[in-house]
Parts: structure tokens; C-alpha cells; sequence
């Protein structure tokens, strides 16, 4: 592994080739919003929180910085006008399906996001998949899983496997961003098996 | 525009606000839902896109349907939502006046989308020949022999069969849109009264 020094919002950074841009910076101490990321999990740049301004061979690309390797003399941006506004557009499109999370609410202040821009359509879920990764690669248990697809997809806990593990498990439940996972638990402990009344 | 060397060949008839509504919609269909941009923007342009043929567009929605087109062709993770806005972001940039007939006056300038156009039977050139009426699935053209036919705009479901029935000598139905329909013709009016023909 070849070490490599590129240069990020300025600052001088070195890193081992094979990682990634975001894992460079944050070992840099540069921060880098992220929703979809875990360390334990591989890269899956769904949520394009990420992205990043990178000079190519005279050309400005903007890429996802988690899933992007490091490259030697590589010029990184993390913030521009233009990448602030692609956060704050992101920002806004998930703050339609979970407007309270406190995670979403956090970095639409950072970044001016309205809430309201666009209709609600409550579905809680933002589609970055940790629980389903993190049950596959960490757990190797596939309880949960996406089905369908577009702006169909939904998260889908398998009933077969679910009613086999997940009671003794539930560490998806506070990867969710917007703690979606805890409230359908919740939901459906309630529903399932009600408490008795108290006396 | 889209597509791969295909070539699609329209007429003044063809909304371009509808087609860009259109192939988003498809576009919305093959999204494989990973990313944000893609997922939830092209859903989004989808439902102003609606809203504007719809006649319920907004200031402001074309500047946020460049927004979410900007964000998707840089964010977006493959080529599909790279491209995804181009079907809006060329309609707009050829047809920007339709986009602001729609918006501005709730007027289709193609008279294509339906909750902006009106069905009208000019009173002038209608020969009460019965072809409308017969045909009008929803039951929506009163008018009997020698008697000028008349929509009932309550009841039309704007399928345009009246249009495409009316024996082209007469021409007598007409698309209306971004114009008020003029009221009916009093019912006491509405007899032809025909010069040339005897009794039969």
C-alpha cells in the first residue's frame, strides 16, 4: 500500500491508497456530513450527503466521498456553493418523509434547508439502508431487506427469519437516522403483546 | 432529448409540459430507488410537473424544477439520474413560453392538457347533424334535429370525441383553452333555420 498526500479544503493530508476520501478526511479531522455511513459496513453512497468537489485532470466532478479512493496530488473541496446547495436540495427531499429526526433537523440548520418545501409524505424511512446492511455484513442474518424499487422501495423485515432473531438482537434499531426502526418496534410490541392494564 | 438515436416527430398538438411530465414519470417508474437525488427528486419534479398541467402551478416552480434537475446531474449516482431531467431541462429550454402559458394564465397552448381546456360547439357552424351527440360517451351534448347542439361543461369528460366526430365542412367544435366558454345559446334560439332545403 502506497502512501499518497492530497490536499483537502487546503490542508495538506496523508493517506494510504485504498481509502476512501471520506475516511481521509476524517481522519484529518475535516468533517464530512454522512447519513449512510458506518464504519463497520462497506461504502454504499445512497445518500449523497457526501459529496464533494474534486479537481480531475481540469475538470471539477462532484463525487460521493465515501465510496471515491484517495489519489495522489487529488484537489478535494468539501464545501462550495454548489455542493452546500446539492446538501441542502438532499436535505430537504428527505425532510419530507421524516421531518422530526433530529439528525435531519441538525444539518438542515447547518445548511438552510426549509422543511416545508416540500409536501410531507410521512414515510419516516430515508432509504440509507444501515439496518439492512448492517443485519446482512455485521449479523450475516438477512432479517430485513428493500423490496420493490423507485420511489417504491421499502424496508421489509422477513417474518420467517425476523421471528427467529431479531427479538434478541434489534442493533438496527439505533442506526436508524430517523428512528424509524424504534418506532415500528414500539408500534408493534404495542400492538402485539399490550401491556396490562395497570391497576 | 431521450432515448438512444430515436427520433419522435410532434405537432403543435403535443403539450411540452405533458411530454417532459411524461417521460419523468417514466423515469420516476425505472429508478432503481438508491440514491436521494434520483429516488426522491425525480418524484418530486414529477409532482410539480402534475401540478403545472393540472393548471395549479406555481411562481417559483420552474426555478425549483432547475433545482432538483441541477442537484440529480450532479448528485446522482449512474447515468440514468444523471440524464433523468433532461426531458425538462430541453422542453424548457425550446418551449419555456408553454411552461408559462400554463403556469401564468392556466392556458395549454397545444389545447392538450385536460383540466385546461374546454370543448365548445360553435353555434355559428353547427348544423345539428347529431354525429357529437351520438357518439359523446358521457352524454354531455344536448340538441336534437335542427337544433344547435350545446356541451354541458358539468358533464364533459374532455375525451375529445366530439372533436374527432364532427364532419370536418362543419368544424364546428372547438378547443377552447385560457378563455372563458361562452354561455350556451338561450334554448329559444337554437332552431337552424335552413334556406335551401325543401321538404323531404
Amino acid at each position: 500500500m502506497r502512501d499518497v498526500t492530497l490536499e483537502i479544503d487546503g490542508q495538506a493530508v496523508k493517506a494510504t491508497e485504498g481509502m476512501t476520501l471520506l475516511a481521509a478526511a476524517t481522519a484529518a479531522g475535516i468533517p464530512i456530513p454522512t447519513l449512510c455511513h458506518h464504519e463497520l459496513l462497506e461504502p454504499f453512497g445512497s445518500c449523497r450527503l457526501c459529496t464533494v468537489e474534486v479537481d480531475v485532470r481540469g475538470w471539477t466532478n462532484r463525487v460521493a466521498a465515501c465510496v471515491y479512493p484517495v489519489e495522489d496530488k487529488l484537489v478535494v473541496r468539501t464545501r462550495s456553493p454548489e455542493i452546500d446547495r446539492i446538501r441542502r436540495v438532499i436535505l430537504e427531499l428527505y425532510l419530507a418523509h421524516a421531518p422530526d429526526s433530529p439528525r435531519l433537523k441538525a444539518l438542515a440548520g447547518e445548511y438552510g434547508a426549509d422543511p416545508n418545501r416540500f409536501e410531507k409524505e410521512a414515510s419516516f424511512c430515508i432509504h440509507c439502508g444501515l439496518c439492512v446492511r448492517y443485519c446482512a455484513e455485521v449479523k450475516k442474518k438477512d432479517a430485513v431487506g428493500f423490496i420493490d424499487r423507485g420511489a417504491r422501495k421499502e424496508i421489509c423485515f422477513v417474518p420467517e427469519v425476523a421471528a427467529r432473531e431479531c427479538w434478541a438482537c434489534k442493533e438496527c434499531f439505533p442506526l436508524c437516522p430517523t428512528e424509524a426502526l424504534q418506532a415500528a418496534y414500539v408500534l408493534v410490541e404495542a400492538l402485539k403483546f399490550p401491556r396490562p392494564a395497570k391497576a | 432529448m431521450m432515448g438512444s438515436g430515436g427520433m419522435i416527430v410532434m405537432d403543435e398538438d403535443t403539450c411540452m409540459v405533458d411530454v417532459a411530465r411524461y417521460f419523468i414519470d417514466f423515469l420516476t417508474d425505472e429508478s432503481c430507488g438508491k440514491c436521494v437525488p434520483c429516488r426522491e427528486g425525480l418524484l418530486q419534479m414529477h409532482k410539480i410537473l402534475t401540478r403545472i398541467t393540472g393548471g395549479k402551478g406555481r411562481d417559483g416552480d420552474l426555478e425549483l424544477l432547475e433545482e432538483l434537475s441541477a442537484v440529480a446531474m450532479e448528485a446522482a449516482l449512474c447515468a440514468l439520474g444523471k440524464s433523468a431531467p433532461n426531458p425538462f431541462l430541453s422542453t424548457l429550454k425550446y418551449f419555456r413560453e408553454e411552461y408559462e402559458a400554463h403556469i401564468r394564465d392556466q392556458r395549454c397552448p397545444a389545447r392538450s392538457c385536460k383540466e385546461l381546456i374546454a370543448f365548445w360547439i360553435d353555434p355559428a357552424q353547427c348544423q345539428a347533424c347529431g354525429a357529437c351527440r351520438r357518439k359523446c360517451p358521457a352524454d354531455a351534448v344536448a340538441g336534437e334535429k335542427n337544433r344547435i347542439h350545446v356541451v354541458d361543461q358539468g358533464k364533459c369528460t374532455k375525451c375529445g370525441t366530439c372533436f374527432e366526430v364532427c364532419p370536418p365542412r362543419f368544424a364546428a367544435v372547438r378547443k377552447l383553452s385560457g378563455e372563458p366558454v361562452p354561455a350556451p345559446l338561450p334554448e329559444a334560439e337554437r332552431t337552424i333555420a335552413r334556406k335551401s332545403k325543401t321538404d323531404a
